[in-house]
């Protein structure tokens, strides 16, 4: 019984109060979901397409939050270079997987560009990375609102119809490569539970290539440049090339991440499209339990599960019992809440 | 001298801060217009014993302190330095306080200005007074002159040399009609030695007029030029109280320094020792070091010496070990083994085949967040490939995550640090052991050279000693070249072959660690610019 006790006080402090809480309250929304009409495989397959999804996004916080970059609220540059890629790549008019491809191919070296600059940014204003990021992912989607209409594509499918020029809101990848990933592998039970296997293998390729890297020499070291930039300096690293490795590498993982979620969503959403999307991410890892500058593999993972999941789940319940629309407002406290506590919170020492 | 009542008397006065005395016993009483000097080491407690009286909130906040203090016979107990104000006590600090915006006048008189009535007041109090410019720049001039330089009273501080600045401080104090005592913190750190002179004869002033002034100074001539009587502070104990008229430079110097633990350093002089080539020169060196500015050092150091960097605090000695490892903007030339090698580049120093262990243990010499293994393996990994595995071709540089737990594992075990595992974090540990794992960085990269300083900073005794032997072994063993920086003389000379005492970033002597503890104090204090211990020896005895 004492043993229980103290395994139970361990796991808690592992886990941290705040997500056994949100992992409590998003367990009583699924076993309240039959009673409110709610189908719950239905619930449990979209939960874990969003993670699929939304996966990669957050990965892209983990290599800044390492260098001590703090939280990628610069997402959106990452994103921009991901929709260049995917829509030169409907452009060019390769379709299924290999459109998916050429579109990696076009936004990956865009993004590693966009990533060098971004970082030159970051290094010259050390200790205020992230509200400079914000800022940095804002006005770069101010500034490719005016790309957007004045880039010269032309294929009928993303332009606007009336002006003959200029690239629609939101464009649909179907007919090109919509489930290039998803469709492979996938499982289908019954009428509503679907798992899009491939979509998960290529999640779990980016995990480990992350993983991977921070178990280098060149990971160690841009991980102790975020822990001890003095430390480092004085073991003859260059700090400012590991912050802007980093910085690239959380660039490229952004570009990569968007273009999983549209192959699964079936649109790419232009304009002020991607301007929101940095705070999902930075909420879900920061649920998952990393701080400003340590996170994880298993943040990542436990921290986009959590944070779908209530997005999921919210809406359909709270609505069926309040016969209200209080998605949205829910979707809203917990997602900045959770940013704000994390930044406010300071790294417990144990003795 | 019994029917006069003191100014201020000082009883059995003494301090703990977390159970580590600073001072104990300290009695003394000063007569009106009688100037005291206070010396000592830095960390003798002169600077506890001052915040005592001037009732700091650091003093009550660490649990208060033993003793009484009696200001002209009545027993006082001051909450905080308003009151000490109150009781007529001034204090000029090392650090300036003034505020650099302001013009000599505004500082002197800040919060003490000269009011004009106007109609407002009625309404809303005297804080709609105006200001009297004209009386109040009487009043600065009046101060000024009382000191014995000229200034112009609208300057702004922005403006003013050092020096000026020092003076409208104690302009400041001057002006307080009730100052009957002046505490005078390192006043002429940072004078010329001119305007030095200027402030003593100042203060011989102040003093004919009956202000009793404590002089706290490093100089020791000014001392003996300007107090009555001086008294000498070791180890937070009183070594010794003495009319200045009785003693000189050189004594002052011995009961400063002078410690009853040589029986250590005769032990390693046992056998001669020999080294090899000169490994490491410096010529002309200056570092940019805050607080700690190297201006022109030249020495030479021999292949398996144990060198020592001594002198007092902010004069330069752990400037240099920074500079030559490339963490502070550096420059001049440095040879090592007869080539001479580019400054200002850490890693380059450290493919050198040199190492350091930072004096900064907190911020520069331990990932604190990450574990004892990371932090010991580290800098030999980045910088020497060592615990690294070569995949697909050495394509990927993999981490090899066994064998730098098997090296912490050694170490642990070899320097008895005391923790959970490799993987504790270095936060967690306690000072003493997480400067082991100082060490234990340094030696995985098997140095030629080794940087140390400041080893046994805020340490216990017990890890001290294992500092210091694992120092020594290391160098027996494997014939580490060690250069070692430490604001302990004694812990130098029980180590080191040779000393070089800095100061004012400049080496003011180098002697063998046999010379007398005394001949150190002078180095430190800069009077003697360089005597081989043989000429001393005979000035001595001659």
């Amino acid at each position: 019984m004492i043993r229980m006790k103290e395994k139970l006080q361990v796991f808690i402090e592992n886990a941290g109060w705040p997500r056994i809480i949100i992992g409590l309250f998003l367990v009583s929304l699924f076993i309240a979901a039959p009673f409110v009409g709610v189908r719950l495989d239905a619930s449990l397959s979209d939960t874990l397409v969003r993670v699929g999804m939304n996966g990669i996004l957050v990965l892209a916080m983990v290599p800044m939050v390492q260098s001590g970059c703090g939280l990628n609220f610069g997402l959106p540059l990452g994103i921009i270079a991901g929709l260049l890629g995917a829509v030169t790549s409907i452009q060019i008019g390769v379709t299924g997987t290999l459109g998916f491809i050429a579109a990696l191919v076009m936004a990956v070296p865009l993004a590693v560009v966009f990533g060098w600059m971004y970082g030159q940014l970051l290094n010259r204003v050390k200790g205020d990375e992230m509200m400079i990021a914000t800022y940095v992912g804002f006005s770069s989607v101010a500034l490719m609102c005016m790309a957007w209409l004045l880039l010269p594509f032309t294929s009928p499918t993303m332009i606007w119809g009336y002006g003959g020029s200029g690239l629609r809101t939101t464009i649909s990848v179907e007919g090109f490569w919509l489930n290039a990933l998803s469709k492979h592998l996938h499982i289908k039970i019954g009428e509503f539970f679907y798992l899009p296997i491939g979509m998960y293998i290529f999640f779990a390729l980016m995990v480990f290539l992350v993983w991977g890297f921070f178990r280098t020499k060149t990971g160690t070291a841009v991980t102790a440049v975020g822990s001890n930039p003095e430390f480092a300096r004085a073991s003859g690293i260059d700090v400012d090339k590991m912050r802007t490795i980093s910085v690239i590498l959380s660039t490229v993982l952004g570009a990569i991440g968007i273009l999983v979620y549209e192959q699964s969503f079936g649109f790419i959403q232009l304009y002020m499209g991607p301007f929101y999307m940095a705070f999902p991410a930075v909420a879900a890892i920061l649920l998952g339990g990393a701080s400003v500058n340590k996170a994880s593999m298993v943040n990542v993972l436990v921290g986009t599960f959590l944070f779908q999941g209530i997005l999921t789940m919210t809406p359909s319940v709270i609505n069926s019992v309040m016969q209200t629309d209080m998605s949205e407002v829910i979707r809203i406290i917990v997602s900045n809440g959770m940013i704000l506590y994390a930044l406010t919170r300071k790294v417990m020492v144990k003795r | 001298m019994s029917d006069v009542i003191p100014l201020l008397r000082m009883e059995n006065i003494g301090k703990e801060y977390f159970g580590n005395r600073v001072l104990s016993d300290v009695s003394f009483t000063l007569m009106p217009g009688e100037i005291l000097g206070l010396v000592g080491e830095n960390g003798a407690g002169k600077s506890t014993l001052m915040n005592i009286l001037f009732g700091m909130s650091v003093i009550e906040e660490t649990g208060g302190h033993e003793g009484k203090i009696f200001i002209e016979g009545k027993e006082e107990s001051f909450k905080d330095p308003f009151d000490a104000l109150k009781a007529g006590i001034g204090m000029v600090h090392q650090e300036f306080s003034l505020i650099p915006g302001f013009s000599a006048t505004e500082n002197i008189l800040l919060n003490r200005e000269s009011m004009k009535y106007n109609p407002l007041v009625e309404v809303f109090g005297d804080r709609f007074k105006t200001l009297d410019r004209v009386d109040m720049k009487k009043r600065a001039v009046k101060a000024i002159d009382t000191i014995g330089v000229t200034l112009a009273p609208d300057t702004l501080i922005s403006e003013m040399p050092v020096g000026h600045k020092q003076f409208i401080e104690i302009a400041r104090e001057i002006d307080r009609k009730n100052t009957k005592l002046l505490v005078l913190d390192e006043p002429t750190a940072v004078l010329a030695e001119s305007e030095a002179k200027v402030l003593i004869e100042a203060l011989k002033k102040l003093a004919c007029q009956g202000i009793a002034i404590i002089f706290i100074s490093h100089r020791l001539q000014e001392i003996i030029d300007l107090c009555d009587k001086l008294m000498v502070l070791r180890d937070g104990r009183v070594i010794q109280e003495i009319n200045t008229k009785n003693t000189d430079v050189r004594q002052i110097a011995s009961w400063m320094v002078g410690r009853e633990v040589s029986s250590e350093a005769e032990k390693s002089e046992g056998k001669d020792r020999e080294f090899g080539e000169v490994i490491l020169e410096t010529q002309n060196l200056w570092v940019d070091m805050p607080g700690e500015t190297v201006r022109d050092v030249s020495i030479k150091v021999r292949r398996g010496e144990i060198f020592g960097l001594g002198g007092l605090a902010g004069q330069g000695k752990v400037g240099i070990s920074n500079g030559l490892m490339g963490l502070y903007v550096s420059g001049g030339k440095f040879l090592l083994r007869g080539k001479e090698v580019k400054l200002n580049d850490p890693n380059r120093s450290l493919t050198e085949g040199m190492a350091f262990v930072s004096e900064d243990r907190r911020g520069v010499g331990l990932l604190l967040e990450e574990g004892i293994d990371w932090n010991i393996a580290f800098t030999a990994m980045q910088v020497q490939e060592k615990f690294i595995l070569n995949l697909l071709g050495g394509l990927v540089k993999w981490r090899d995550d066994k064998a730098i737990t098997k090296c912490t594992e050694d170490y642990i075990k070899a320097l008895e640090i005391r923790c959970t595992g490799p993987k504790q974090r270095a936060v967690e540990l306690s000072g003493g052991n997480q400067q082991k794992v100082c060490l234990a960085k340094a030696f995985t990269v098997a140095p030629e050279i080794l940087f140390v300083s400041e080893p046994t900073r805020g340490i216990d005794v017990g890890a001290k000693k294992l500092v210091l032997d694992t120092l020594r072994k290391v160098n027996e063993e494997t014939g580490t070249t060690i250069i070692m920086t430490s604001s302990e003389l004694e812990e130098l000379r029980s180590i080191c072959d040779r000393i070089a005492i800095i100061n004012e970033g400049k080496v003011s002597g180098i002697l063998p660690a046999k010379s007398p503890a005394e001949e150190f104090g002078l180095l430190m204090l800069g009077h003697i610019v360089e005597k081989t211990a043989n000429e001393l020896n005979a000035e001595r005895c001659g």
